[in-house]
């Protein structure tokens, strides 16, 4: 049975969450990939270049909706209509594990509860999700028309000069479902998974076929 | 020469939107050997849900449609030049229709084409003269996390105890699935090249892949171990998306060619379950999908 949540996400929220739990998230997430990693930690975390004025007010735009919110490691397709609006059309999970070099710094830096990807994270990654009390959430990887099913708006979207699949797109959800693989109390069933077939594996090549 | 820039669309359509059924029939199988309300199944229930709902309506079953990949097999009278540029028309139209995300970006100013163009090598386009009428496009989309962890390895491999033999093969494309775990977005499809040089190596790999579902290997021990690693790949316990389970990859495909004496190259084409293969056929200005 899902358990059902909805944005910003509270302490008692996270801290209620085991690895294997399915979760239905409702309120507003922002998709953040590679290149917006980068931008958020070359221009505010970690700052090696000088943010110009519309870099400082997208980030004060960003910083309200992910004040313990989430982050989705996502390149979504959107269409464009002619009176300026977007729909979401698909919208699957890219790899996270290409964030975790920037992960902990940001989830400390917006006071991020959870980020949503696939494929799962490091040590350093299951390590902030202690600290700062977050988890992170699994979605089915490429099942996007079905995942888009549950983005109801597109609230906004920034650094859009990154292109469709790199831009911060701001998406309010409904039901958008998830499954726990890393949580608050360091346990991470990706982690679990690789230990099983690394011994399954051992175990083939001394068979031999 | 006939324009078919609207008929590339379609396949273009066809290939992001709708999966062909033989995978469709092959996830469906997979389901049913996972435990009712594992995660295993649920994923695999998501995925059959994400396929019918795609076809429905027209829209990307993966947001990632990948580096489009063209295999065109044409007669003397389909130029090269023309076909190349109805494809490139085409692929522009269904990048503004929503069926292709626009995917090309210049490595070094980092900009996004917006419309799937990015000089010579993107879109990928493969010729081959061909006899006969029949002109023959294979579409192939293939997204950046299941290329991610593709893998090439260079025999012997004394990590791996592999020699340069089958059993050497066999131990590498099973730690090529190992490493994979479910970032490459299992269950997969695994085309393999024994041989060539590291660029034709990686090529021959991928082509692999387009011969499912019809092309059965003409080798019977390649055969027998492209069976072998399906099925030991499914021991590993790896499962649909690495959530765990009975199902991690759902077909091998393995081709020879020839190599230098001193290289031995092994390489591993992952393809998600995703797998958006569609072939166009015109022959007698009949065109016909499969």
């Amino acid at each position: 049975m899902e358990k059902r949540l909805t944005l910003p996400l509270t302490d008692h929220d996270i801290l209620g969450l085991q690895a294997g739990d399915a979760v239905l998230l409702t309120g507003t997430i922002v998709t953040a990939r590679d290149r917006a990693h980068q931008w958020l930690m070359d221009s505010f975390i970690q700052p090696i270049t000088i943010p110009d004025q519309a870099d400082l007010a997208a980030l004060d735009h960003l910083k309200s909706y992910l004040d313990h919110g989430v982050i989705y490691h996502c390149g979504p397709v959107v269409r464009t209509y002619p009176d300026g609006s977007y729909k979401v059309t698909a919208a699957g999970p890219t790899t996270s594990l290409r964030q975790e070099l920037y992960t902990a710094e940001v989830m400390h830096f917006f006071h991020l509860k959870g980020v949503i990807g696939k494929g799962g994270m490091g040590e350093r990654t299951l390590q902030a999700c202690q600290d700062e009390r977050a988890v992170y959430f699994h979605a089915v990887g490429g099942a996007a028309s079905l995942l888009a099913t549950s983005v109801r708006r597109v609230l906004g979207v920034y650094q859009l000069e990154f292109g469709m699949p790199e831009a911060l797109w701001v998406l309010e959800v409904k039901d958008f479902p998830v499954i726990v693989t890393m949580d608050a109390h360091g346990n991470n069933l990706h982690a679990s998974i690789k230990a099983i077939s690394s011994a399954a594996l051992q175990r083939l090549y001394n068979k031999k076929s | 020469m006939l324009d078919i820039t609207q008929k590339l669309v379609e396949l273009i359509r066809l290939a992001s939107t709708s999966l062909p059924d033989w995978v469709e029939n092959r996830l469906r199988a997979a389901r049913e050997t996972e435990l009712p309300g594992s995660p295993a199944w649920n994923a695999l229930d998501a995925i059959s849900r994400n396929v019918g709902l795609s076809r429905q309506n027209s829209t990307p079953i993966c947001q990632d449609t990948g580096t489009p990949s063209f295999y065109i097999q044409q007669p003397v009278d389909w130029p090269q030049a023309g076909l190349t540029q109805q494809v490139r028309a085409a692929v522009t139209q269904a990048t503004h229709l929503g069926y292709l995300r626009p995917n090309a970006i210049d490595p070094l100013t980092g900009v996004n084409s917006g419309d799937n163009q990015g000089g010579e090598t993107f879109p990928e386009l493969h010729f081959r003269q061909a006899d006969g009428s029949r002109l023959v496009i294979d579409l192939l989309l293939k997204g950046g996390g299941c290329e991610n962890v593709s893998a090439q390895y260079s025999l012997p491999d004394t990590r791996l105890g592999a020699k340069r033999d089958l059993e050497g093969v066999r131990r590498v494309v099973l730690d090529a699935v190992f490493q994979a775990q479910g970032q490459g977005c299992a269950p997969g499809f695994l085309g393999v090249a024994i041989g060539g040089d590291r660029a034709g190596s990686y090529a021959i790999a991928k082509q692999a892949l387009l011969d499912w579902p019809d092309v059965v290997n003409p080798n019977t021990e390649l055969a027998a171990l492209e069976d072998g690693i399906t099925g030991e790949a499914n021991d590993l316990g790896i499962g649909p998306m690495g959530f765990g389970g009975k199902t991690t990859l759902l077909g091998t495909r393995i081709r020879a060619a020839a190599r230098l004496p001193a290289s031995y190259f092994v390489s591993v084409s992952y393809m998600c379950w995703a797998f958006r293969h569609r072939r166009m056929v015109i022959e007698n200005g009949q065109v016909s999908y499969e």
